[in-house]
């Protein structure tokens, strides 16, 4: 039996954690697994904090709230403070290490840093450093398959922002290689 | 499109409703139900309908009033607050025995309340979505597969009884996504109101559809003759969902969003030997009474979870006749309960009995 992902991605409304939520419960959907994917947010669209958690399961889904996530990716210090405990032992965190200064020095979690934001700069892809995250997570859990990752990709990335996915793709391999 | 693809809880409803036949929305925005109106204000012109931004709640809700007195499939939907300012048309709607559809995304209250996801429209909608005497059909759907089947439900079971239906829904599964398969387009089915007020053409009496009664013996007579109606609902139409409670000592009772994260503290109790199951009320009115036959007597006791201040438990008292304790766990005023907490509960009353 393959392992339950409980994923909460974390950040500033406007860094994308909808979005890299979406696409991981794509790529779920598309490995035939059980998915939710649950936002919360507060009221203002931009600059307040959003959160996502995605459950990827074999069986029926009960609560979507991820309380205790296996995976974490967080976007911004905020985030990272307020769940960096929350990580369940042997989970797995990813931290953009270009928005977020600090260190966590917990040891019975595997712990991946990543200058995401950096890396997205460097490479002309601005805006893209949560796919370039998502790259990273997805190298280090293998919570779905290569072929429906990219599957997500081409299903939500909607027909007139076509000339997007081949940025999406560098970003999610550039994340894979960091 | 394909077979199965993910869709927010809100545009599942909407497009349900579409595939149910229904073409006419009258709607104004509240969050957390928003995506639902905007969902419909795209696609109700692709397919001929009529989708209204009206100036306010309460005007939304008697255009609903008047479309589906004219025989068509209307709807409204909105979130708590928008709900107490459409209760005045759902209590005329009631009282003409038309049937229309009502979605509410509930959010925290009293008053504006807050945004977050909350289930205290309980009373509201099993106790009184207006004034008089009068009941609606209730539905509260946990998945969004279900929210999809039930808007279907609603729709025909309204037209059957002539009662107007409500979707009790809540911000979380209005803003959740889940893989959904949609139902096949069935507009062609909905039944003949002979009722409708929708021209005579001089070729028969004219229907009217009205609320005033001023003699006391004919509105006594009215509405003694729609509670014979409601018995016959009551009869028929109760709806529930069982998990692990053949053997179980505890059972949890639980609707909706807090109804999924009891699976998950059930599943957790199981784990740890305690019998835990899961009783999920899916109609609220009429409450499924009949779920509790057998269970109040082999049950030992009973919790009612909820993300409210325990509007339920008196129902689950009811349906169980006092003969086990009820309890009661939740949260409320936007937040959702943990499977944890739940558990403890669980624990709790498991260590009394």
């Amino acid at each position: 039996m393959s392992k339950d992902f409980n994923i909460l991605f974390a950040g500033f409304g406007g860094q994308g954690v909808l979005f890299s939520g979406k696409l991981a419960a794509y790529a779920g959907l598309y490995d035939d697994k059980h998915i939710t994917w649950l936002p919360s947010y507060g009221p203002e669209m931009r600059g307040g904090t959003a959160n996502c958690s995605v459950c990827i399961s074999d069986t029926p889904i009960g609560s979507p709230c991820v309380v205790s996530p296996n995976a974490f990716v967080a976007l911004n210090l905020p985030s990272f403070e307020r769940f960096k405990d929350r990580v369940v032992p042997g989970g797995t965190m990813i931290v953009d290490s270009s928005m977020i200064p600090a260190k966590c020095d917990r040891t019975d979690i595997n712990i991946v840093y990543v200058e995401a934001s950096k890396l997205a700069t460097e490479n002309d892809l601005e805006g893209l450093s949560n796919i370039i995250l998502l790259g990273k997570l997805f190298k280090e859990t293998g919570f779905c398959t290569a072929e429906s990752l990219d599957k997500a990709l081409l299903k939500c990335i909607p027909p007139k922002r076509k000339h997007l996915l081949e940025p999406n793709r560098k970003a999610l391999k550039i994340g894979c290689e960091a | 499109m394909e077979d199965k693809f993910l869709m927010k809880g809100n545009e599942a409803l909407a497009e349900a409703a579409i595939q149910a036949g229904c073409r006419h929305f009258f709607g104004y925005p509240i969050t957390p139900q928003t995506e639902l109106a905007a969902y419909m204000a795209k696609r109700m012109p692709q397919v001929d309908g009529t989708y209204l931004q009206a100036e306010s709640e309460i005007a939304a809700a008697n255009m609903v009033l008047g479309a589906a007195g004219s025989g068509v499939r209307a709807m409204t939907s909105s979130s708590s607050p928008g709900i107490s300012l459409k209760t005045e048309a759902i209590s005329y709607m009631a009282a003409c025995d038309i049937p229309a559809l009502i979605v509410n995304v509930q959010r925290g209250g009293p008053g504006l309340g807050g945004i977050q996801p909350s289930q205290a429209d309980y009373w509201q909608a099993t106790r009184a979505t207006g004034h008089g005497d009068f009941q609606i059909l209730v539905y509260a759907p946990a998945t969004i597969q279900e929210m999809v089947d039930l808007v279907g439900v609603a729709f025909d079971k309204g037209d059957q009884y002539r009662i107007p239906a409500m979707i009790l829904a809540d911000g979380m599964l209005g803003q959740m996504m889940e893989p959904v398969k949609l139902p096949e387009a069935k507009a062609n089915k909905i039944i003949d109101k002979p009722w409708a007020c929708c021209g005579h053409h001089n070729k028969r009496p004219h229907n009217i559809l009205n609320s005033l009664l001023l003699s006391p013996k004919e509105l006594e007579d009215l509405i003694v003759q729609r509670y014979k109606r409601y018995d016959i609902i009551k009869e028929n139409e109760q709806k529930w969902d069982e998990y692990l409670i053949d053997d179980a000592d505890i059972v949890v009772v639980a609707y909706g969003a807090s109804s999924r994260i009891s699976h998950t503290a059930v599943d957790m109790a199981r784990e740890k030997g305690i019998k835990a199951g899961l009783l999920r009320p899916i109609t609220l009115w009429p409450f499924p009474v009949k779920a509790f036959e057998t269970l109040k007597e082999t049950a030992k006791a009973f919790i009612s979870c909820e993300m409210s201040m325990g509007q339920m438990v008196d129902d689950v008292k009811l349906a169980v006749e006092c003969k086990k304790p009820v309890s009661f766990v939740g949260r409320t005023g936007g937040k959702i309960p943990t499977p944890n907490e739940v558990l403890d509960k669980i624990i709790e009353v498991g260590g009394c009995c």
